[in-house]
């Protein structure tokens, strides 16, 4: 049996394991992989994602018993030292040496480290591997502040990540914009001004001479004699070709760096192989994944005597992710590569740009620039790639079409069957549509099952929804969302079932229209509905309910819940502080304002929630429903009652608001908020809903949203009165209630509406659909039913009961454990997964 | 936590030397679970009422190490009987253990018998 080591366990080379252990014949190889790191192979394109939680497991390409279970002898820890080619073995820095037929390099990058005096300091960080991150984090606690050298696609990934960290931000870039290789001088400077207005700071045409500072850095002097005073340095100004080894046995490099292949990533040695960040082909190294595993699977087609057409370089089109503006650059984005016409479009006002070059003879799209927006960016890649012939007005595709005309040539129907919709695993349309109509898949997990497309960065996946949606309908069949595997219904039709057939158990509604046991995506999905129809207590059914509806409070770390009472309008008296602060005291909850003008008491015993609450009710105190999908708060200021410039009393109209819609169950959780004038101090229009106050009334504004993906509220109506003003709410909240697909924010609900904000505006304003009254009348019922469910739960002895660790002994969780921090207590850590 | 999951061992059923007596069923909500205390582990007991089974596993759910998995959502997948745990949804296999929707690891799970009104959980010598 012929011998395969594979040097460097990154992207590239555990794609080279995949894809050699499918292959038809490539089982009949031993396969042996090195890697430096302590990890089996991870995603470093989602690196980042480790920031936000994501832990060194979930980043795996594959956990270590795939290695085992494909056969495959994975030595991570170890490092290559030395290649001897005439006797075709390799040596570790352990000192052991091991025979191969052939050789892949797959050493991928480091990143690449400018000459800059004083670099070695204390505080200076790259960003390329876990351990990198791993020091990133634990030095940026003691840190304010931190600077990015690069301001490139992986120094603003590195930025964000700085953001992330709670630090103050600086990019500091040598060229005089950012994204020079991608972006023009005006999406630059659009780029930058948006980057700015998230805080962070932008250092153009800086050249660093020296990192300062006394063992940790201060601080970077530029050679134009100016000095950036900072505690933290993440270099990410390129990368450099990890090709030592090559060098090191004699194999051919890259002046630029990089060891150089023909175009079958073939080194000079024909049994040895360079494939993805560490390959160099005609002077280009990739440094991507996708060009990466096109190299691996074209090795293995070589190794398994597979067709194989040659390497030919790829497409290095780019889309930057993340940073919470969108950028992308595709094909020739400058237009230099052949003479082209240029057509610009600039919304200063919206913060957009886009560039699109097109051939001089107005055929072909040749490359271009978004900026502020990207919702074309896969269509106008696809057409680059696919050499499509351009609509006759080729100005549509950046503008959208417009004057009652249809969109041209936008659509997934109008690619060519062999468009390569998912670059990392070089998926075609034909390959998805195939998969769909032959293969019967008729959802995204089973597409990304068969085709794996969509599994690598992801970017695909607006277009493979696109398509399945195109290709199921095709096929006669009505493309509708159901709920899950349980339930052949939308959200819609099983809230029409439950109304019209009365039906006030989910046991029943399975039994009737389900099939299977349920799961956690239905259960509490019918649990809103019928929390919404009926308004019953909803611990009659507490196993349906997501564990913080089952305990009426959200669940921490470790845990314990916290305790959220409602607070209308932000508005509290000293006596009602008072008791908080000695419930929280008694029972040793940690106490913090929370950003909905309330105060949230953390680390509460589930079988203390009763008795907590049972104080708190009699202080006067009522459930701030902080665990449902429901209202939560509805914000004020101060209004006229005390501010100068006030037009209306704006806590007493919060008060009314929030005691109107408190308890109110929906698809997702719903936030209001009054401003007593135009000066906006309560924030209204960043939700659900928002009233702002006029000289005549309110304003209202509607389907705004904060969360990581903020939206501005709309205006639905000026200058209305108090009744009309809250009739409007009453219709406008009960039709997202019965419409809105599961979990969908009202933004979310409002962006997939057909007809949007004028359709809206028809149906609450003008009645278009003539069931306003019926909408009111169902909102009156649901607010004549209101109860604390806190209440019913506290004089109910049975439903007390349920608030237990234990059923068969009265004891607490002996694992709960805190830690202190500035005299309160927080939990402990999670725990490491640990594997048996 | 590090060490409390080498707690939880597999019982196989033909080795089991005590059953332990838990609780009467009507501790347990239907469709639903709650958590036992046997010597020092945690033992999470459903009653899948839908489907007229019993199951036990580990209380422990180990993505984060933490003591919840009594206080998880029941369901099925095709026709297996899962459970979801309340803090990232990872779903475990009532029958197998094996998490279902990623690569978290397994966890244990415990025989388990009903008679007259109690419920009964499996150990054998090496608890
Ligand atoms: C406590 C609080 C943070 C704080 O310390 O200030 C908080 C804490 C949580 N938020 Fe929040 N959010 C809090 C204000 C906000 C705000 C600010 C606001 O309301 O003005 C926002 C952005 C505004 C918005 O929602 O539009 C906010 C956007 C989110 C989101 C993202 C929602 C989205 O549509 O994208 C989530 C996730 C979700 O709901 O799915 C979330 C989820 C959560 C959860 C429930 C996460 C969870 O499931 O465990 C946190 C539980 C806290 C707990 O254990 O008690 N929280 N959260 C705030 C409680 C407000 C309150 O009094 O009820
Ligand atoms: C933060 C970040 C974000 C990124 N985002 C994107 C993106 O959005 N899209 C995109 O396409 N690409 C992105 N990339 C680039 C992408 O990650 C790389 O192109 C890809 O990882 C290259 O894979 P590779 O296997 O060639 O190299 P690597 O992933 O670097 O793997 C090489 C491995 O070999 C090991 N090694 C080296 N020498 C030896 C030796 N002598 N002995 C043993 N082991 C050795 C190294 O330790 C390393 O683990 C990003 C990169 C970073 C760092
Ligand atoms: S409180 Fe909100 S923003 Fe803060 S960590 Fe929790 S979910 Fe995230
Ligand atoms: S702790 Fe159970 S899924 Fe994360």
């Amino acid at each position: 049996m012929k011998k395969v080591i594979v040097i460097g366990n990154g992207m590239v080379g555990y794609k080279f394991c995949e894809k050699l252990r499918a292959a038809e014949g490539g089982k009949d190889f031993k396969l042996t992989v090195f890697g430096e790191e302590p990890w089996p192979a991870y995603d470093r394109v989602h690196l980042s994602a480790y920031f936000s939680g994501s832990n060194a497991e979930d980043l795996l390409m594959a956990p270590r018993q795939w290695y085992s279970d494909n056969a495959i002898e994975l030595r991570t820890n170890e490092l290559i030292v030395n290649i001897d080619r005439i006797q075709k073995k390799v040596f570790s820095h352990l000192g052991k040496e091991e025979e191969y037929d052939f050789l892949i390099l797959a050493t991928g990058s480091a990143a690449f480290v400018p000459p800059i005096k004083g670099v070695e300091k204390k505080g200076v960080f790259v960003y390329r591997t876990l351990e990198d991150l791993d020091g990133i984090i634990s030095y940026g606690k003691q840190a304010k502040s931190a600077a990015v050298i690069g301001g490139g696609l992986l120094g603003l990934e590195a930025a964000k990540a700085v953001v992330d960290l709670g630090l103050k931000a600086h990019v500091v870039e040598f060229a005089s914009r950012l994204m020079p290789r991608q972006l023009d001088e005006n999406g630059s400077g659009l780029l930058k001004s948006k980057l700015e207005d998230l805080g962070i700071s932008i250092h153009l045409s800086k050249n660093t001479a020296e990192i300062s500072g006394n063992g940790k850095l201060t601080g970077l002097s530029f050679t134009d004699g100016t000095h950036l005073p900072v505690e933290m340095l993440v270099i990410s100004a390129g990368i450099k070709p990890r090709d030592e080894l090559a060098k090191g046995c004699g194999l051919q490099t890259a002046p630029r760096g990089g060891i150089i292949v023909n175009e079958f990533l073939q080194t000079e040695d024909p049994s040895i192989f360079a494939i993805g960040e560490a390959a160099s082909y005609q002077q280009m190294v990739y440094g991507l994944v996708a060009p990466g595993y096109e190299m691996a699977t074209q090795v293995v087609n070589q190794l398994v005597s597979n067709q194989v057409k040659p390497f030919m370089g790829f497409d290095m089109s780019t889309k930057l992710k993340l940073i919470g503006v969108e950028v992308g650059s595709f094909g020739d984005p400058f237009g230099e590569g052949e003479p082209s016409k240029t057509i610009v479009f600039e919304d200063k006002v919206k913060g957009i740009y886009k560039r699109i070059n097109i051939s001089q003879d107005a055929k072909r799209l040749l490359g271009g620039i978004l900026v502020g927006d990207t919702s074309n960016y896969n269509m106008l890649w696809q057409m680059v790639q696919n050499n499509m012939p351009l609509p006759p007005e080729p100005e549509d595709l950046i503008l959208g079409a417009r004057g009652g005309k249809e969109s041209q040539g936008a659509g997934v129907e109008s690619l060519p069957d062999a468009a390569q919709i998912c670059s990392c695993e070089n998926v075609t349309k034909s390959d998805i549509c195939v998969a769909i109509s032959e293969g019967g898949m008729m959802d995204i997990p089973g597409i990304k099952s068969c085709t794996k497309a969509g599994t690598g960065c992801g970017g695909c996946m607006p277009m493979i929804t696109d398509l399945l949606n195109h290709q199921l309908k095709s096929m006669g069949r009505k493309v509708k969302n159901v709920l899950c595997e349980h339930f052949d219904y939308s959200r819609q039709e099983l809230l029409d079932l439950v109304k019209i057939k009365g039906i006030k158990s989910y046991d029943a509604l399975l039994e009737d229209f389900g099939k299977g046991d349920g799961c956690e995506t239905c259960k509490p999905a019918v649990a809103s509905i019928l929390a919404s129809t009926w308004n019953e207590l909803i611990l009659k059914q507490d196993t349906i309910q997501d564990t913080n509806d089952r305990f009426l409070a959200n669940i921490q770390k470790g845990g314990t819940y916290s305790v959220v009472p409602r607070i209308p309008g932000g508005e509290i008296t000293p006596d009602k502080l008072i008791v908080i602060g000695q419930v929280a005291k008694k029972y040793g909850l940690y106490t913090k304002i929370t950003g909905g003008q309330r105060i949230d008491l953390f680390g509460a015993r589930v079988d203390h929630l009763p008795d907590i609450w049972e104080e708190l009710i009699d202080a006067g105190f009522e459930s701030g429903h902080a665990y449902g999908k429901s209202l939560r708060t509805v914000k004020s200021c101060v209004g006229s009652t005390w501010c100068r410039y006030g037009v209306q009393d704006a806590v007493s109209y919060a008060i009314r608001v929030e005691e109107r819609y408190r308890g109110l169950r929906s698809p997702h959780k719903i936030k209001g908020a009054v401003s007593g004038c135009i000066r906006e101090c309560a924030e209204a229009q960043s939700k659900d809903f928002g009233i702002i106050a006029t000289e005549k009334g309110w304003n209202l504004y509607v389907c705004g949203n904060g969360g990581s993906k903020p939206q501005h509220a709309q205006l639905l109506i000026n200058d209305v009165d108090d009744e009309t003003c809250i009739r409007y709410i009453d219709r406008f909240l009960m039709f997202y209630i019965k419409t809105a697909e599961p979990l969908n924010r009202t933004a979310t609900w409002l962006n997939k509406l057909e007809g949007g904000m004028d359709y809206l505006r028809d149906v609450v304003v003008n009645d278009c659909l003539g069931i306003g009254k019926e909408l009111e009348r169902e909102m009156d019922f649901m607010v004549e039913t209101y109860a604390c469910e806190w209440k019913e739960v506290v004089n109910n002895p049975e439903l007390r009961a349920k608030f237990k660790h234990f059923v068969n002994v009265d004891e607490e969780d002996p694992t709960l454990a805190f830690q202190p921090m500035r005299g309160q207590k927080i939990p402990a850590e999670w725990g490491v997964p640990q594997s048996k | 936590m590090i060490g409390e999951i080498e707690k939880y061992k597999k019982v196989e059923v033909n080795n089991i030397t005590t059953w332990f007596k838990a609780a009467s069923i009507s501790s347990f909500p239907e469709n639903g679970g709650a958590c036992v205390k046997f010597k020092d582990l945690q033992i999470a007991v459903f009653n899948f009422s839908r489907r007229g089974e019993w199951f036990a596993c580990q209380n422990l759910c180990p993505h984060k190490m933490q003591m919840i998995l009594s206080r998880g959502m029941l369901g099925s997948v095709a026709e297996e009987p899962k459970v979801a745990c309340p803090f990232h949804k990872k779903t475990f296999s009532l029958k197998t253990g094996k998490n279902l929707n990623g690569d978290a690891c397994e966890i244990t799970i415990y025989p388990v018998k009903v008679e007259e009104g109690f419920v009964y959980i499996g150990f054998d010598e090496g608890y």
